[in-house]
């Protein structure tokens, strides 16, 4: 926390964060405010580092994933429209995402679609738009840990795989991932309500 | 010319205080250079009645006696005038006479005023009233703030409130599955949400800055979205930036520098007699003024609750740590053998000198590492009944007040008997949290000297010892949620490290335990 709150003449671009992300200007100015006390050293943006000193983030199995998907295309910065756009996807669907459904204007970033879409990136490690057996195996060992031997864990990454693929080409894409996850609650599962 | 001084002179002793230094400091320099222009004869006796005229300001202030019996006095007391040499060797003598006499007739208020009621540890009430005109001023700028502010953005100020809405359920429950269930693809949106809750908001790092206020205390740096209201307001706040820096400023600035010299002259002084009883009741008696005259340095105002459970010899006391300053807070209701590492410069200078009038435990820096050799120095010292109580703050790291963190088990392997303290500071008078992030020391005291006032609480708490059974990670525990019980704090239960190195894989490792529980069970695996 700073000296001085965020007032809204402060953000940069804020207009257009807004109608990108969808947040309201309330929950901007909450996120302007926690993304410089998150950035320690005044830089303007964050770096892995800065990420990596949430403690409860740091515990997280999937912390490191989770920290990765800030960072697309290699960059090693984010900057606050870069955090927002990933904390969008969080935002809960309201009523008036699903009314104003207009066929010009990108997808919200809330959609379910790019929720799923935020997961499945979690687990394509290389981008490359489909889930091997490898990555699947990668992941799988972050959450567990040393907890469980490599036999279980084969198995139960094979499991995944083969229920999954439909075209069977051993790896699991974007669709195959959305078919398996169709009855999901994705929209409750995934949402963080921010408090104004 | 001096009738019409007279009469002023009548006119200002109607005005506070404050506002009769601020004056009498800003009308010497230009009557003096106005009498210098004109009659020289009569330049020695105006510039002896200016001085006698700040001796009287500032003894009003202190005092609030009328003016006019202090002026005639010292007046009368001044030697010939100079005659003989040129014009600017005569105004740069009478300069430095003048510096000279005002800086005479100051110590000797600093003297009478401050430091010799501490050395008999009374009080003159002088700060009490200090305090009761500033409590009313506050009180007055909140109601001005909140009549001039509209209602939505007083809501935005309550920092302590979560901004997001937490579903606290356990993992098991988050998973959406009973024991002992598969691995599934969605498993990973749990971890997600609960990954970037944490990024959105997490319980430590906002411990690791100042505490926001809800309403302003009329100093800058707090000033987190109060903007202009009225007139009024900011001339408060203006008199308030002269007060603090041209008044309270050198005056602590002073006693600071008077406490640290008479601590280092007095314990070396002390440390050459021979061990005796008289020894030590005078490294008391040093250790407890020179302490006393630094709190004051501070304007500090410290209420001592339970001062039947203070920690005796031969023990431990233990108390949540928010600044430097908590050292001085507590040594000046007792006598405690202070632990630490030895560092270098001036602080160097104070331990040495420390350490010959009472015997403190100081440590080289390669011997902090060695865990044993700590604990087994400290086991000797608390053996020695004679010996003074230790002072450790087992979180190892200041953190902002609002909050207690993780106990360091260190302290609480030596055995002994444990005296916990809470110290709670009341941040509306000025925030004595030491962020070493972002000041070094020199400005953080800069800072502390240039707030209104550091006012605390103390509650000593009954001893505790080490229960059956118990280890010493549970009991460092049991005691810090009795800190922060009484202390009013919150409890967590991350590391005070947190703030520089990263979290320890073990809490990781727990948390994958739990999941691969949940994935595999036991053993059985589809």
């Amino acid at each position: 926390m700073g000296s001085r709150s965020s007032h809204a003449a402060v953000i940069p671009d804020a207009d257009s964060i807004r109608r990108e992300t969808g947040f309201s200007q309330a929950s901007l100015l909450r996120l302007h405010h926690r993304f410089r006390a998150l950035d320690r050293n005044k830089k303007g943006y964050l770096s892995r580092m800065d990420l990596q000193q949430i403690g409860a983030l740091a515990v997280n199995p999937l912390g490191d994933r989770i920290i990765e998907s800030f960072f697309p295309d290699g960059s090693q910065q984010v900057d606050f429209p870069g955090f927002v756009r990933v904390l969008a996807h969080f935002r809960p669907v309201e009523d008036e995402d699903t009314e104003t459904q207009d066929p010009k204007k990108p997808e919200p970033l809330n959609s379910r679609r790019n929720k799923l879409h935020y997961a499945f990136q979690l687990y394509d490690l290389d981008r490359d738009g489909k889930i091997s057996r490898h990555e699947m195996l990668q992941v799988l060992r972050l959450m567990v840990g040393v907890q469980v031997t490599e036999e279980q864990l084969e198995n139960i990454a094979d499991r995944t795989v083969q229920e999954a693929d439909e075209d069977g080409d051993g790896a699991v894409s974007f669709v195959e991932f959305t078919k398996s996850l169709e009855k999901m609650d994705v929209e409750q599962k995934m949402s963080i309500r921010i408090l104004k | 010319m001096r009738g019409r001084r007279c009469g002023s002179l009548k006119r200002r002793t109607r005005l506070p205080g404050v506002l009769c230094i601020f004056l009498s400091l800003e009308v010497l320099p230009k009557s003096s250079f106005y009498t210098h222009t004109n009659k020289t004869s009569s330049v020695p006796e105006t510039s002896a009645v200016h001085s006698a005229e700040v001796s009287a300001g500032l003894g009003a202030l202190l005092l609030e006696l009328p003016r006019d019996c202090l002026g005639t006095g010292t007046a009368v007391a001044l030697g010939p005038p100079l005659r003989t040499s040129p014009e600017w060797v005569r105004r740069v003598m009478e300069g430095a006479e003048l510096a000279g006499k005002i800086l005479s007739t100051w110590l000797t208020l600093v003297l009478g005023f401050i430091l010799l009621p501490s050395v008999f540890g009374v009080s003159l009430g002088i700060s009490e009233i200090y305090m009761k005109i500033l409590v009313k001023t506050l009180e007055w700028a909140t109601i001005r703030i909140e009549k001039g502010t509209p209602k939505e953005s007083i809501l935005k100020n309550s920092a302590s409130v979560g901004i997001i809405q937490r579903d606290e359920s356990p993992m098991e429950k988050g998973l959406s599955g009973l024991r002992g269930r598969d691995f599934e693809l969605s498993d990973v949106f749990y971890f997600s949400k609960k990954g970037l809750e944490a990024i959105v908001e997490d319980e430590v790092t906002q411990r690791f800055s100042s505490e926001e206020l809800v309403s302003w205390n009329l100093l800058t740096r707090t000033n987190v979205n109060f903007q202009y209201i009225s007139l009024r307001l900011t001339m408060v706040w203006v008199l308030g930036v002269i007060v603090r820096y041209c008044v309270l400023l050198p005056l602590r600035v002073t006693l600071a520098f008077i406490g640290i010299s008479l601590l280092v002259i007095g314990t070396t002084l002390v440390g050459q007699l021979p061990d005796s009883s008289l020894k030590n009741w005078l490294s008391e008696l040093v250790h407890l003024t020179c302490c006393r005259i630094c709190v004051r340095s501070l304007s500090g105002t410290i209420h001592y609750h339970n001062k039947q459970y203070r920690p005796q010899k031969g023990g431990i006391c233990v108390a949540n740590h928010t600044s430097p300053i908590d050292v001085l807070i507590l040594t000046t209701d007792g006598c405690y053998a202070m632990v630490g590492q030895v560092h270098g410069g001036l602080m160097g200078i104070i331990q040495r000198a420390m350490v010959k009038a009472c015997p403190h435990v100081w440590f080289e820096r390669s011997e902090m590492k060695d865990r044993h050799l700590v604990t087994k120095r400290l086991k000797e010292h608390i053996a020695d009944k004679k010996k003074l109580p230790i002072l450790i703050f087992p979180e190892g790291t200041c953190i902002n007040n609002t909050s207690v963190m993780m106990f360091k088990k260190g302290s609480f392997e030596i055995g002994g008997t444990i005296h916990p303290v809470a110290i709670k500071y009341n941040p509306q008078f000025g925030d004595a949290f030491w962020n070493s992030s972002k000041y070094n020391m020199v400005s953080y005291l800069l800072r502390m000297m240039t707030s209104w006032a550091i006012v605390c609480d103390v509650w000593y708490m009954p001893p505790m010892t080490r229960e059956e059974g118990e280890d010493a990670v549970q009991f460092a525990n049991r005691v810090k949620s009795a800190i922060a019980i009484q202390g009013g704090l919150t409890e967590l239960p991350w590391d005070g490290g947190l703030k520089r190195a990263k979290v320890k894989d073990t809490l990781k490792e727990e948390q994958q335990k739990n999941y691969s529980k949940m994935i595999v069970g036991n053993g059985s695996v589809s």
